[in-house]
């Protein structure tokens, strides 16, 4: 694999792009609740201005970050994404949330650590509510790559919406899905990375890459599912995906997160159900507890039935030709 | 100061007296037509306001609320904010006439206040004034604006953890454009503050974090005016407190003299009586 389309840490492409900007940018800020990345001590040095770390202290970054961006500063609001997303609900709700209804601003949530990222961390460092969390609040933008070149195209897009925005990162360096797609863009919200027939799995983040290898072997059955990547959950472009989802006849939804619980697979199954209704729908992802088994991620994964071979299996089983 | 100074002072005291009996009276009011409004909270606080918008403590503009050299006003202790709803309505925030709908349909004015012109940011959850507060004052910093950020709380407020991730906050980032009030009337929704948690030594607590505190009467609008009047501009480094003492309820003696005053409500012929003693 070649460098460009290579392994690349999503934080460390996304901070890439703040300090580019950042020099034609005084207004852009980078804010965070003391945590790390190397690239940051180039922009501490660089920038010390732009740069603000509040401390272990999330809901003061929220608060600090929305009073900034209510002057009219764009900010990048940075911590481990479990903690940005539960420690500091409230303050996303009234200050991010609520306040979006009323007024333009540009606050930018960047979570490090989707999903089982931090695997052998364990439950308190999983991050497994965010999309639903993140869901519920209304006039937030929510973006779910599984590539690093989603990414970069975000950053310009986050500088030019004036509109508070939930980043869930990667946490893991991932390989390029988009290096030879260069037309998507952001406000497409998805991609058909693969067109199939009959069975269609819509996946986001991290989990893309397990789909893709779960088409593959599903491939070697004999069977074409399709592949959709879902990238922006919100505002989603409903109708273009519903168009496309029309032209399969079940869909499975894979998630590193909770299902059932408004998270990537409530938003697809009531998309379906207003659009598609006779489209059948099967959710993967994790159930009502948390996962306290340790082992790395793919092991973790192959014990919750979602690796990319229980994903194969699932596509078999629902085209008829399973178990 | 001059004979004349001194003459022109008093004048000025006894206006914002008459000033703040008229917002005292009016918020009565107000509460008698939406009685879901938190009245003992909004009577601790009428000299407060009465003293930063009547005293030429700060700078507005009623015709563009979000004038950029205006001084931010946050109102953390949102449900508090009724006493403040007359005084807007009255230097021309807001038609007066709303004054009269509150609560009603298609009114802009809420027991809480959210989106109406003159509020700063919509509070009502208590906790998150400070740390707003304290990003609008590093930003103004950053750009080189001299205004100034103005955050009330009440005491019990301080009880979120979130006011000290922001008071620490303030005191490292030396934000000395931010004053807090703290309308210290000793009461939360349960009790005293001293029996449910132990807020003192209050203003050493602030100084330990790197603030510069004051303590002084809430009620005693001359002074209220002249506290913050020289705290408001001060520029020394540290972020200021003005620890304002009050009396939850006052002016209705029924509420000052009751811990569980934040969840009363005055009927409406004690509202009549009340008012009828601020004319």
């Amino acid at each position: 694999m070649n460098s460009a389309a290579g392994k690349k840490a999503m934080r460390d492409v996304f901070i890439g792009k703040v300090l580019k900007a950042m020099s034609s940018r005084p207004d852009l800020y980078f804010l965070t609740a003391d945590f790390g990345a190397p690239l940051l001590d180039e922009m501490r040095k660089n920038f010390p201005c732009q740069f603000v770390n509040v401390g272990i202290a999330e809901q003061n970054l929220i608060n600090v970050s929305a009073g900034m961006a209510f002057e009219g500063l764009t900010v990048h609001a940075y911590a481990i994404s479990s903690f940005l997303a539960t420690r500091a609900f409230e303050q996303v709700k009234i200050n991010l949330s609520l306040h979006s209804q009323v007024r333009d601003f540009n606050v930018n949530l960047v979570g490090v650590g989707a999903g089982l990222s931090y695997d052998i961390s364990g439950p308190t460092h999983h991050c497994l509510e965010d999309i639903s969390i993140v869901n519920s609040l209304p006039g937030i933008t929510l973006f779910s790559p599984s590539d690093w070149i989603l990414v970069e195209k975000f950053h310009d897009y986050a500088l030019s919406h004036n509109s508070p925005k939930y980043l869930r990162l990667e946490g893991k360096p991932v390989p390029a899905l988009y290096d030879k797609r260069p037309e998507v863009r952001i406000e497409d919200c998805f991609c058909e990375l693969k067109k199939g027939e009959d069975v269609c799995i819509v996946s986001t983040g991290f989990m893309t890459h397990l789909a893709l290898e779960a088409v593959r072997l599903a491939g070697e059955k004999g069977l074409r599912p399709g592949l959709i990547d879902l990238f922006l959950l919100k505002p989603l472009d409903g109708r273009g995906l519903a168009k496309v989802l029309s032209a399969y006849r079940k869909v499975i939804t894979v998630e590193e997160g909770f299902v059932g619980k408004g998270g990537m697979d409530s938003i697809v199954s009531n998309l379906l159900n207003e659009h598609c209704p006779g489209v059948r729908t099967k959710a993967l992802g994790f159930g009502d507890k948390y996962v306290f088994e340790r082992g790395d991620r793919a092991y973790l994964h192959k014990l919750y039935g979602i690796d990319a071979s229980s994903i194969a299996a699932l596509v078999a089983r629902m085209s008829g030709r399973g178990r | 100061m001059s004979d004349t100074g001194r003459g022109k002072e008093k004048i000025l005291i006894a206006e914002l007296r008459r000033r703040a009996a008229w917002v005292r009276r009016e918020t009565l009011r107000l509460h008698k037509r939406a009685p879901e409004t938190r009245i003992a909270s909004s009577l601790s606080d009428v000299e407060l306001f009465t003293a930063l918008y009547y005293g030429g403590l700060l700078k507005f503009n009623p015709s563009d609320p979000r004038d950029e050299s205006r001084d931010r006003v946050i109102v953390s202790k949102g449900h508090g904010g009724i006493s403040l709803y007359p005084i807007l309505a009255d230097l021309g925030f807001f038609d007066k006439a709303e004054l009269g709908r509150i609560g009603k349909t298609g009114s802009i004015l809420g027991g809480i206040p959210d989106d109406i012109p003159g509020f700063e940011t919509i509070n009502g959850s208590l906790g998150h004034g400070l740390g707003v507060g304290c990003g609008m004052a590093l930003a103004l910093k950053r750009k080189g604006s001299p205004a100034n950020v103005v955050a009330l709380a009440g005491d019990g407020e301080l009880f979120e953890g979130s006011v000290w991730e922001a008071v620490m906050f303030a005191g490292h980032h030396r934000l000395d454009n931010l004053v807090l009030i703290v309308d210290r009337n000793k009461i939360s929704m349960l009790g005293l503050t001293s029996e449910i948690l132990d807020l003192d030594p209050l203003a050493v607590k602030f100084k330990a974090f790197g603030w510069a505190a004051r303590v002084a009467d809430g009620h005693d609008v001359g002074g209220v005016r002249r506290e913050l009047g020289a705290m408001i501009p001060a520029r020394g480094g540290r972020p200021k407190v003005f620890i304002a003492e009050t009396i939850k309820g006052k002016g209705a003696l029924s509420l000052e003299k009751d811990t569980l005053c934040h969840i009363r409500t005055l009927t409406p012929e004690q509202v009549d009586a009340l008012t009828e003693e601020y004319k």
